[in-house]
């Protein structure tokens, strides 16, 4: 299977500062890629240059999924609140040069749930609703890569519930998404590979049951396992 | 872009109050500054206390010049309120119902008429610092003119005196002959009989009284010119150096327009701009391929939705178009009141335009370096009051190293050039439009060039 998306040797420096080392990694279609650290590990930075928001200092992003081409739903929800859901949809439909965008509009509308709440302006919708029209904003293009900023941070766990659900189908039908979250649970229950980041570092990259195998002490929970592990590497 | 456009206009029209604030603080502003311009200082209300006797005159050889005039010249430059008495006076300023009061008092006529002294009065003032200096400045202007106007009468009447003493007749004065002869007619008198004198040491006498009536008659005529010097010493002569004569009121129309179109402009441009970056949608519509950093990695088929040039033209383009409709709305409809030269509605189209594109650009400047729309919009104010005021000072009423200051900010912001673009359209005002134009594109470029580095990076 190749590639949506090639990371190579990425790197990112705000003046002396190197948010980001040398980072490498792929991804293929159908995964559900979580990105976890501590809190100025370089999560959020790594995201924006994949989804072509800031510039790399150094490093390649390539694929059919890179930059523009990857759906972005970054960790505060991209949207105009005076214009209805139904409208934001529309508008970034034309925008991203959809064929039929009122087709588009009706198939997002009606993965999101949100068809009720099509013609409410977003300045009325709760938290939920708002991270599920950013996410759908994301997708509106139909990209082959997803790219979610702690897109549960904000919402209750019926909510949380609901956007995996959505996010879940997506990767069943080939979409793949890059997701940031300090949900950790949501990590071992979601996620097909973990990539840990520390210092701009990336110090693991596999499967979630990977590093609790190799770090619980007797728990089994993916938390217990991510604290262990960076403890070990001095983080 | 249209796409973009369509979507503020709609997000425009559902913030009705924006779009209220926006249509009406300008208006207001426009018509209090208009109002400052165009309409003169109201006379002071003074209290007049006028103890000369009724009928009171100063004579002056034979005219009387009624001691009333000098109170009528008074009443005309303030808003007089008569009252009886000094002790009344002081009463009336110190309950505020008038800011000053001036005392004329009952010997003035005698003092005038002795030639030894002059006449005084009183003038009794109250209020804060604010309100003497206000007062002191309107009242010494309408004393000197109350002053130029009486002394004019006294100047008359001395004329005229010194016109009969030139040209004989009735002085009118107790104890002066009655037609008696001018000091005029005394030369031809005196050659007739000289002509008939034998020659002789009479003859000689008669002759240098002569000389002497010829050069009094010259000079005692010079003086009526010299009275009229006197009275008036320096007249003034206006000559404008610079600029059309433009009329107060259609430069007041002017000033209101421009101010109109700075506010709703930067206001609009300066909000769209911050309103992007506060929704997080910047970065939504202008992220590109940027994380590749190989050339040949680049895929042109998804480049940004729109580029930041794309986006901030769009935002100049929709503040200018909304603040050229308003302010062309406001100058159609002022110049049903004032009469405007219709016949230049071309040019009035140039300058709104250009003025309008200046605005814009210092607006999405703002909004791109200020990031929220609080903030964009408080800038915008901050900006945009202390331009328009700076703009209207006129040259003189500080001092030049701040005048030359205040040049230097104006002509960094598109105020007075956009002030001068317009005037030179409605009132064919100099500079020439030309120059004001060129003026305004030169800082819409560089304001353009501002927003663009203030918009490098999305988040």
């Amino acid at each position: 299977m190749s590639s949506v998306l090639s990371v190579n040797g990425l790197a990112k420096r705000y003046g002396e500062r190197e948010a980001l080392r040398a980072v490498s990694f792929d991804v293929d279609p159908g995964e559900l890629v979580a990105i976890v650290g501590p809190n100025g590990a370089g999560k959020t930075t790594l995201l924006s240059i994949l989804a072509g928001v800031q510039h790399a200092s150094a490093g390649t992003v390539t694929g059919p999924g890179a930059g523009r081409a990857a759906g972005w739903a970054p960790q505060q929800p991209a949207v105009y609140a005076k214009l209805s859901v139904a409208e934001n949809l529309k508008l970034f439909a034309r925008l991203e040069g959809v064929a039929n965008p009122e087709a588009a509009v009706e198939r997002m509308l009606e993965q999101t749930g949100l068809r009720e709440r099509a013609d409410e302006r977003v300045e009325r919708l709760s938290g939920g609703n708002r991270q599920r029209v950013n996410v759908a904003l994301g997708l509106i293009a139909d990209p082959k890569v997803l790219v979610l900023d702690e897109p549960t941070s904000a919402l209750d766990p019926p909510q949380r519930e609901r956007v995996w659900e959505f996010v879940g189908a997506l990767a069943r039908g080939g979409t793949a998404v890059l997701f940031s979250t300090h949900h950790l649970g949501e990590v071992s229950r979601h996620a097909t590979r973990a990539i840990v980041l520390a210092d701009g570092e990336l110090l693991f990259e596999g499967p979630p049951a990977e590093l609790i195998a190799a770090n619980s002490a007797g728990e089994q929970d993916f938390e217990s396992a991510f604290v262990a592990f960076l403890k070990a590497r001095g983080h | 872009m249209r796409w973009l456009l369509g979507k503020d206009l709609l997000i425009l029209r559902r913030s009705r109050l924006l779009v209220g604030v926006l249509v009406v603080y300008p208006i207001a502003i426009a018509l209090l500054i208009g109002l400052a311009i165009s309409r003169s200082p109201g006379k002071p209300k003074v209290a007049i206390v006028d103890e000369t006797p009724p009928g009171q005159t100063i004579r002056v050889g034979s005219e009387h010049v009624q001691v009333s005039q000098y109170a009528d010249q008074l009443f005309s430059q303030v808003q007089p309120v008569h009252v009886s008495s000094r002790a009344r006076a002081i009463a009336e300023i110190k309950s505020g119902e008038v800011l000053a009061a001036v005392v004329i008092p009952r010997d003035i006529a005698t003092r005038i008429a002795s030639g030894v002294s002059q006449g005084s009065i009183e003038v009794l003032y109250n209020g804060n610092a604010l309100e003497q200096s206000l007062v002191q400045s309107q009242l010494s202007s309408a004393l000197a003119q109350a002053n130029l106007g009486f002394s004019e009468q006294i100047q008359r009447a001395a004329a005229q005196a010194i016109g009969v003493l030139l040209t004989g007749g009735n002085l009118g004065v107790l104890g002066a002959p009655s037609n008696m002869i001018g000091l005029g007619q005394i030369p031809p008198e005196l050659r007739g009989i000289i002509a008939r004198e034998p020659p002789g040491s009479d003859r000689k006498e008669l002759e240098r009284i002569n000389a002497f009536a010829e050069f009094a008659a010259q000079n005692l005529g010079l003086s009526k010119n010299v009275l009229s010097t006197i009275g008036q010493p320096i007249q003034v002569k206006s000559t404008l150096v610079q600029g059309r004569r433009t009329p107060l009121n259609t430069f007041a129309v002017v000033a209101a327009v421009s101010v109109s179109l700075m506010f709703v402009c930067v206001l609009l441009a300066a909000g769209g701009v911050a309103l992007e970056r506060e929704e997080h949608t910047l970065a939504r519509l202008a992220r590109g391929a940027v994380g590749n950093r190989s050339p040949t990695d680049r895929n042109p088929t998804h480049p940004a939705l729109i580029s930041r040039e794309g986006l901030l033209a769009e935002k100049l383009l929709l503040a200018a178009g909304c603040a050229f409709v308003l302010a062309l709305a406001m100058l159609a409809g002022i110049g049903a009141f004032v009469s405007l030269d219709w016949t230049r509605i071309g040019l009035w189209l140039i300058a709104l335009a250009f003025g309008a594109a200046a605005f814009g650009a210092l607006g999405i400047a703002i909004g791109a370096l200020a990031r929220e729309v609080r903030a964009a919009s408080l800038l915008a104010f901050l900006l945009s009051l202390p331009l328009a005021f700076g703009a209207l000072v006129p040259s003189g009423s500080v001092s030049r190293g701040l005048y030359d200051a205040i040049g230097a900010i104006s002509f960094a912001f598109p105020f007075k050039a956009a002030l001068q673009a317009l005037d030179a359209a409605v009132n064919g005002a100099s500079p020439g439009i030309g120059v004001s134009v060129a003026h305004l594109l030169g800082l819409t470029l560089v304001f353009g060039a501002l927003a663009r580095v203030g918009l490098r990076r999305l988040e």
